[in-house]
Formats: structure tokens, C-alpha cells, sequence
């Protein structure tokens, strides 16, 4: 039996990989715990738009989350990202297409036809994905319970292997939280198909689909462990961006504000860790959705060579 | 000298914008600076995790006040900087326009002079206004950071002419030349015209590969410092022969 600890992107991605390779699962969900940061999520698959800063093994690791991602829930929307500068920040998109690859440039109205006229030049990255992550971990939590793997809270009963992000942070010691804050609107005044990301010196955010006018805009990164609701400031800068990308955005209906907290390593790369009999999973940062199925296929391949040595 | 303190190297790294805090350690690393400045207006108590980062790093920690927008503000983001890392150095920055992060002069001044009074050794943000830094001076300050360009522009020596005053000005203080710095070649110029250092962060930080350019900027700073300190050559409108001319064969 193994225990996955932790019922975020990292905890389901993990308990599904190891129940496909034949182990038996349970997932253990402690009372009181807080709710995972990755329901907060953008759920975007774009391994090349992090390549910006993030380093080269997300970007080459994270390509295969996307047919992880569909082999495993419905509607994961390849669309490709569509990523913007307003005319006076475009100095940050010549950066951006240098820091980056497998893009093109193009007319923006030619993909997203209500950006038509606003932006004169964008980059398009054809291969990315979005999906909802909500709906995304809903379907992987059914089809785990449906293969009856239990989730329970209490104590756990077999081989731990722990997913609770900023939880285990009493044993990963340079574990640390990175706040992020976002919103979510509606509006039926825009109709936009794929990931939106603009850039800005100073705060760049994204504007992922969900569907039928639904939009989440996203996220701030601040060096902080303060839980709190979103502050003022974040709701304007996100806000203002959106406006930037499209006017009729200020009309959209607020209809949630979030602030979670990303469990981050010091080179902000998500890794497997032994720590005594435990295995951790953790350090998802800001690439949760790309990187847990990685990382979930490399645990059962770990454990199953394990296994067979012990044997 | 900076309130007593002798440098080795005359450049400043600020903290925010890298990829990782791994990337801003080697950064730190490759460019040899002995002073990083952190921001705390945003980040507040809930920062810890990235401060003990910093502190780790071995350099001398000079807290800002970035994101600051008034003496109150600045005042109480001081204080807080003062017992969260236990050091009364402080840059004090008062932002007066939000788009071009101008610093906001009156209210600078006004805030330094609180909190020199205080203990602080302050090292205040501001333009290569002469009488802007006599006030600040006056106010206790004994170090004057005038912008090179506004923050994050990479526009380099935006008024070299009126840098070049400003050190003549104020021969014996030190002076930092803080924001708009972009290339090294920039970093360069100013040590060269006799600044005591160069602060810099989205140069490095948003470079393609940060450590490379740290290490880059690093070494301009260095080469700006022994050029000053070599003297350079004044310039000439005409050429002038290095060799002369004298004693060869010259077919006219």
C-alpha cells in the first residue's frame, strides 16, 4: 500500500501514476488542511512561455504534460498561447520571443478576432494547452475512486509519500512560499479562445478561457508566506492588465478573488525528495500542472524499480 | 566609504525579478558585490523564507523602501526594515510619480531628516538635483544615490552633464549612482567619472542568462573604478600623434 498525502495537482497526479503501475493506493487528506493552491491555478500546458525565466528542464520535461493531461480528463483545449505587449512595452515581447522558442509572430486579430486593430504584432506558442484545473482534478479524483482508491483522512496505512506542499514544509527545510493572487470575471462582451499573456516591467499577468465568459486572470508572484485575501493592489494591477488587453473588461462581473500559496525550492524547480522512509513530493512552484505528471510518472517508475529489487 | 564601511566591490545588486533565488545566489556570486538591497513594502512580515535567503548570502544587506509613496510610508517601512535585519542602513526611496517612479524630492527630504535623527544611515534615492542633495545632506544624510535614468528604463546616464556637476558638487561625498543602469558599458561611464558605485537589479535579473551579465557588470564596475583612478586621458578635438614625428623620414 502507499499513502499519498495530499490531495493537490502533485497528490492526484502521483496516486494516479502509481495505481496505473499497479500499486495499492490511498490518499490521505488531513482535517483542516488548507485547500490546495492548485485549485487556484491557471492550468495552463506552456512549457515554452515559462521557458522566459523558468530553466531549460521545464521547458523540455514540461512538453509531455499536455498528452499526459489529455489521456487523462476531458477538455484540455490546445490552442496555443497568444502572448501580447501594449505599443509601448514592446521592447518586453522582443525579449520575450529572445528568451523563448517554438513561436511565431503574427497578427493577433488573425487568431483572437476581438483583439483585432488593438495589437499590432503578438507571439504565438501553437503547441501550448489550457485546461480548467478544477474540472481537471474533479475528473482525476473520480476516476481514481472509481479504480477504489480510497481517500480518507486519519493515519496513513502504507509506503508515505507526501504531496502536501506547503505542509511538509517542517521537513523540507528550504521549502518556502511564493503568494500568488488572482481573479476571476465574466463578461460576455469578450470572447478570447486561448491563453492571453500580456507582458509588463512590472506586472505581467495571463488571461486564461474557461468558458462561457468565464476568465481567470493571473497571478501575482510575491516572496511572501501571508495567506490573506488578495490585496488592493493585486486586484488593480490584474485588472488594469486586463483592461490593457481588452477595454470591455471593465465591465466584466467580478465573480471571485483568490490568494494561495506555491510551494517553491530554492531554484524553483519541483522535485522528487527521500527524506528518511518518506518520499516527497514537492517544490510545484508555478508549473503544478506541467510538471506533477512529469514527476508522478518518474515516482512510479522509482517505485516499481524499487520494488523489483526488493524482490 | 559608506558610513564607515570600505567596500571591495563597488557594486550594488538589488534582489527582485530573478527566475530563482538559486539564480540570484550565483548572480550574487558571479558579480562579487558585498551589498544587496531587499524591498519589504509588498512583501512585509509573511517574507521571511526569502530574507533568511539573503542573509545566507553573506553580503551586507541594505533594505529599501521601494513602492513607498509617502514619509509615513517610507518612516514605518524603515522601521521595519531596522529590526527585521538588524542594521540601520536603509536606501530610502519616496516615489512621486508612479509611472516613472520619480522620486518625490520634498517628501525625501522630509523622511530623511526623520529618520538620520533616528539613527538611520540613509541612503536616499534621488535626481542629480544639487540642492535637492545639499538638503538631504543637510538632513544628515552622508551618501547621495542620484538615478542614473528611472527605475528599470536601461536608458544608462540619462543627464550625463549634470551628473558630471553633481560629482564636482559634491567632491567628498560618496554618491551612488542608482536606477536606469542597463549595460555595462553605462556602469562603466559612471565609475569612470569618479562615482563611488553603481546600484543596479533588472539588468542582471532580467538578463537571458542573469549570472553571465552579474559577472559582466562586475567587471565593468571594477574596470570604470581603476580606469577613474588611473586618470584618464583628456579629450582632444585633433588628432595627436603618439609617436613622433620627428627624425623620420617624411616624403612631402
Amino acid at each position: 500500500m502507499i499513502s499519498v498525502l495530499g490531495a493537490g495537482v502533485a497528490g492526484l497526479c502521483a496516486a494516479t501514476a502509481l495505481s496505473e503501475a499497479g500499486f495499492a493506493v490511498e490518499v490521505i487528506e488531513a482535517e483542516g488542511a488548507p485547500r490546495p493552491a492548485s485549485l487556484l491555478a491557471g492550468g495552463m500546458l506552456a512549457p515554452f512561455c515559462e521557458g522566459e525565466s523558468a530553466p531549460d528542464v521545464i521547458v523540455t520535461q514540461g512538453q509531455a504534460a499536455t498528452d499526459w493531461w489529455a489521456a487523462h480528463v476531458p477538455d484540455v483545449q490546445r490552442r496555443g498561447t497568444l502572448v501580447l505587449a501594449a505599443s509601448r512595452d514592446t521592447a518586453e515581447l522582443d525579449r520575450f520571443a529572445r528568451a523563448t522558442r517554438a513561436h511565431r509572430w503574427v497578427d493577433p486579430g488573425s487568431l483572437e478576432p476581438d483583439l483585432a486593430g488593438r495589437f499590432a504584432r503578438g507571439l504565438f506558442f501553437e503547441t501550448e494547452a489550457h485546461m480548467d484545473p478544477r474540472a481537471a482534478l474533479d475528473s482525476l479524483r473520480a476516476t481514481l475512486c472509481s479504480r477504489g482508491v480510497a481517500f480518507r483522512n486519519g493515519t496513513p496505512s502504507g509506503r508515505v509519500v507526501d504531496c502536501r506542499a506547503m505542509g511538509a514544509a517542517s521537513s523540507l527545510t528550504d521549502l518556502r512560499a511564493v503568494r500568488g493572487e488572482m481573479v476571476e470575471v465574466v463578461t460576455p462582451d469578450v470572447d478570447l479562445s486561448r491563453t492571453v499573456r500580456l507582458l509588463h516591467p512590472r506586472f505581467p499577468c495571463y488571461i486564461v478561457p474557461r468558458g462561457h465568459g468565464r476568465y481567470m486572470i493571473g497571478a501575482t508572484m510575491v516572496e511572501s508566506a501571508h495567506a490573506g485575501p488578495i490585496t488592493a493592489r493585486a486586484v488593480m494591477e490584474l485588472l488594469s492588465a486586463a483592461y490593457t488587453v481588452h477595454p470591455a473588461f471593465a465591465e466584466a462581473e467580478v465573480v471571485s478573488t483568490e490568494a494561495g500559496l506555491r510551494p517553491a525550492f530554492p531554484d524553483n524547480i519541483p522535485s522528487i525528495r527521500r527524506i528518511g522512509g518518506r518520499i516527497h513530493v514537492n517544490g510545484m512552484y508555478r508549473h503544478g500542472f506541467l510538471m506533477a505528471p512529469v514527476l508522478a510518472v518518474q515516482l512510479a517508475k522509482m517505485m516499481t524499480e524499487e520494488l523489483a529489487h526488493a524482490d | 566609504m559608506f558610513y564607515g564601511t570600505e567596500l571591495n566591490s563597488r557594486l550594488m545588486l538589488g534582489t527582485a525579478q530573478y527566475p530563482s533565488p538559486q539564480v540570484l545566489r550565483d548572480a550574487i556570486t558571479a558579480s562579487g558585490t558585498e551589498v544587496i538591497t531587499v524591498s519589504l513594502r509588498r512583501e512585509g512580515q509573511g517574507g521571511d523564507a526569502f530574507r533568511e535567503i539573503l542573509r545566507d548570502s553573506g553580503c551586507r544587506i541594505l533594505p529599501n523602501t521601494a513602492g513607498c509613496h509617502s514619509v509615513r510610508e517610507a518612516v514605518t517601512t524603515a522601521q521595519m526594515a531596522r529590526e527585521l535585519f538588524d542594521t540601520s542602513w536603509i536606501k530610502l526611496e519616496v516615489i512621486g510619480h508612479a509611472d516613472t517612479l520619480q522620486p518625490d524630492p520634498f517628501a525625501l527630504v522630509e523622511a530623511a531628516r526623520i529618520l538620520c535623527a533616528d539613527g538611520f544611515e540613509v541612503f536616499p534615492y534621488t535626481t542629480e538635483d544639487l540642492i535637492v542633495g545639499e538638503r538631504l545632506l543637510e538632513a544628515g544624510c552622508r551618501v547621495l544615490m542620484p538615478w542614473g535614468a528611472p527605475i528599470g528604463s536601461g536608458q544608462g546616464l540619462r543627464n550625463i552633464e549634470g551628473l558630471r556637476t553633481m560629482r564636482t558638487h559634491f567632491a567628498g561625498v560618496p554618491l551612488v549612482i542608482d536606477a536606469g543602469i542597463g549595460a555595462p558599458s553605462q556602469a562603466m561611464a559612471a565609475m569612470e567619472m569618479g562615482f563611488d558605485a553603481v546600484l543596479l537589479n533588472t539588468a542582471v535579473a532580467k538578463a537571458l542568462d542573469p549570472v553571465a551579465m552579474a559577472r559582466a557588470f562586475g567587471r565593468a564596475v571594477t574596470a570604470g573604478r581603476a580606469a577613474y583612478a588611473a586618470g584618464l586621458m583628456p579629450r582632444r578635438d585633433m588628432a595627436a600623434a603618439s609617436t613622433p614625428i620627428f627624425g623620420q623620414a617624411v616624403l612631402a
